[in-house]
């Protein structure tokens, strides 16, 4: 045990493993207020989706050498997702179908202009690290540390704001339309903040398995909890202490951060399922 | 004065008509109930009205500074994800939601009257509940605490007796009826035909084939339309 400690004290010496922790939970917590929405708006895969887009609009950022790959990518994904998500609602071409179809074209698409346009010797190592996470939190500059902090302060001001009609919107849409709430751009706003919320996070655990970050803490507090409220405040913690505890481990038993933090988010939801279980017997 | 004015509506989907030649006025004050068969329109109307729909065509005008907050709304059927997890005090509290404005929380008044409607709708003992797992009469009440909560000049109904036992229906038309005294207009569509009578000050009859009919109460029961709607009801 000291010797796990006398490690963890030996990397927290060097802020880039501070900033990291920092800025996972404020990432954390910005994908599991997000999540909630989304899976009862059944649009769990979104999280999907985007993060190929994102992917596309990386490697277009990169083959372009831009240096703050950002400013291209957070546009382009949101762009998309005010796309998805506005037109889920009466497209001729049906969410799941949507989601699918601009998610494998970015990803192919992305993989396409890495390969005709390399950066490094080693573009399938580059295309791994994209789609699994690489030590990219760990190694985030000054910029990318400040932009993500603020994105997330953002992100989760925005919940704190529109908590109330955020829950009306996503309970009954065409009662708050009809009573003078402006579901669509709450809509739209929440779009946005899918987008955004997706290109942070891939800086955590990679495209592939951001998924996970919206879903499971959503899902696991839903096993226990019944009511809106309870299930946020319980997704947030849910979230928080399984994204730290994610990077604790990779960084003691040195594993990959993504799939190491996707894996204890989904022990917290086998945790929460066996609870609900034991809740409703009792 | 009038406060709702339907022209010459036609509603419908996908260009599809479903009802045509719609005119009607609604004033401040007025309890109108739309009554016909099933699948006529009379829910496509309610939405239109809503704004939740655009007619085909036709023009909805709507006067006296009435605005979209200031509306109560009870709909037929809400599809509501089955494992939402909502309690009854969230969703009614989420009918005081279009007086917030840009405050973020609810005030102490906005939380008093959700619990009065509560109380009144008698699912006050229900209030932490999770709403899916209520019955479907429940379920209505709960939602109709909801629009009593967002109406504060026009309540719109769309069969709120549905799933009520009869107790709570009739305990609904007198809260109803009293709204109504107090200032709040009510359009409601029903097919309880006893109930249109005894109540409505107005009634639009959109009938199966077109055939309409939009007038006071008096008017409707002396009209052909009228008398064999009302003979079937009282029937039943
Ligand atoms: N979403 C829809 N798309 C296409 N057609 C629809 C849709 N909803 C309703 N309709 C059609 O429009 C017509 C009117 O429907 P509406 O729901 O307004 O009937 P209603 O008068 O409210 O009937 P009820 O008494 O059963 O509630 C019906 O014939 C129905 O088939
Ligand atoms: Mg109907």
């Amino acid at each position: 045990m000291t010797a796990i400690m006398d490690k963890l004290a030996f990397y927290f010496q060097y802020p880039l493993v501070r900033y990291a922790l920092i800025v996972s939970v404020l990432i954390a917590l910005c994908s599991s207020l997000l999540g909630v929405t989304l899976v009862l708006k059944r649009f769990s895969l979104i999280g999907d989706g985007l993060s190929r887009v994102a992917f596309g609009a990386a490697a277009v950022a990169a083959a372009f050498s831009l240096n703050d790959d950002f400013l291209m990518v957070i546009p382009l994904t949101v762009i998309c997702a005010v796309l998805l998500l506005r037109a889920g609602q009466n497209a001729k071409i049906k969410g799941d179908a949507a989601i699918a179809m601009i998610s494998s074209g970015a990803l192919a698409g992305g993989y396409l202009i890495m390969k005709l346009f390399p950066k490094t010797s080693n573009v399938s190592r580059d295309v791994c690290a994209t789609l699994f996470g690489s030590e990219k939190i760990l190694m985030l500059t000054k910029t990318e540390t400040w932009m993500c902090a603020i994105l997330s302060a953002v992100v989760i001001a925005i919940f704190a704001i529109f908590y109330h009609k955020i829950f009306a919107v996503t309970f009954d849409e065409d009662f708050s339309a009809a009573t003078g709430l402006r579901a669509k751009v709450y809509n739209s706003m929440l779009a946005v903040v899918s987008g955004v919320v997706v290109v942070l996070a891939m800086n955590m655990v990679g495209a592939l398995l951001i998924s996970a970050l919206l879903i499971f803490p959503a899902l696991s507090a839903m096993r226990v909890f019944k009511n809106f409220k309870a299930v946020t405040v319980c997704s947030m913690l849910i979230s928080v202490i399984c994204a730290t505890l994610g990077i604790l481990i990779s960084i003691v038993a040195g594993t990959p951060v993504g799939s190491t933090i996707v894996v204890v988010y989904a022990a917290g939801f086998f945790v929460f399922g066996g609870a609900g279980i034991i809740t409703r017997r009792g | 004065m009038p406060q709702l004015i339907c022209r010459d509506l036609a509603l419908g989907y996908e260009g599809k008509t479903v009802v045509s030649e719609l005119s009607f006025t609604v004033n401040a004050g007025d309890y109108l109930c739309v009554v016909g068969e099933n699948g006529t329109g009379k829910s496509t109307l309610m939405k239109t009205i809503l704004k939740l729909k655009t007619p085909l065509s036709g023009e909805i005008q709507i006067n006296d500074g009435l605005s979209a907050n200031e509306i109560g709304y009870l709909p037929q059927q809400t599809v509501i994800q089955k494992d939402f997890p909502a309690s009854v005090r969230e969703v009614v509290r989420s009918g005081c939601l279009n007086r917030c404005g840009l405050r973020p929380f609810y005030n102490k008044a906005e939380k008093q009257m959700a619990e009065d409607n509560m109380e009144k709708l008698g699912i006050a003992p229900l209030a932490k509940s999770c709403y899916r797992e209520l019955s479907g009469g429940q379920q209505q009440r709960a939602l109709l605490a909801r629009a009593l909560c967002a109406a504060r000049k026009i309540l719109l109904l769309d069969e709120p007796a549905a799933g009520l036992d009869p107790n709570a229906a009739a305990e609904m038309y007198a809260l109803i009826e009293k709204l109504n005294g107090g200032g709040i207009t009510v359009i409601m569509i029903s097919h309880d035909v006893a109930a249109c009578v005894k109540y409505a000050s107005h009634i639009l009859h959109i009938g199966a084939g077109s055939a309409l009919f939009f007038g006071t109460k008096a008017d409707y029961l002396k009209s052909e339309a009228g008398c064999a709607y009302a003979e079937t009801g009282e029937k039943t």
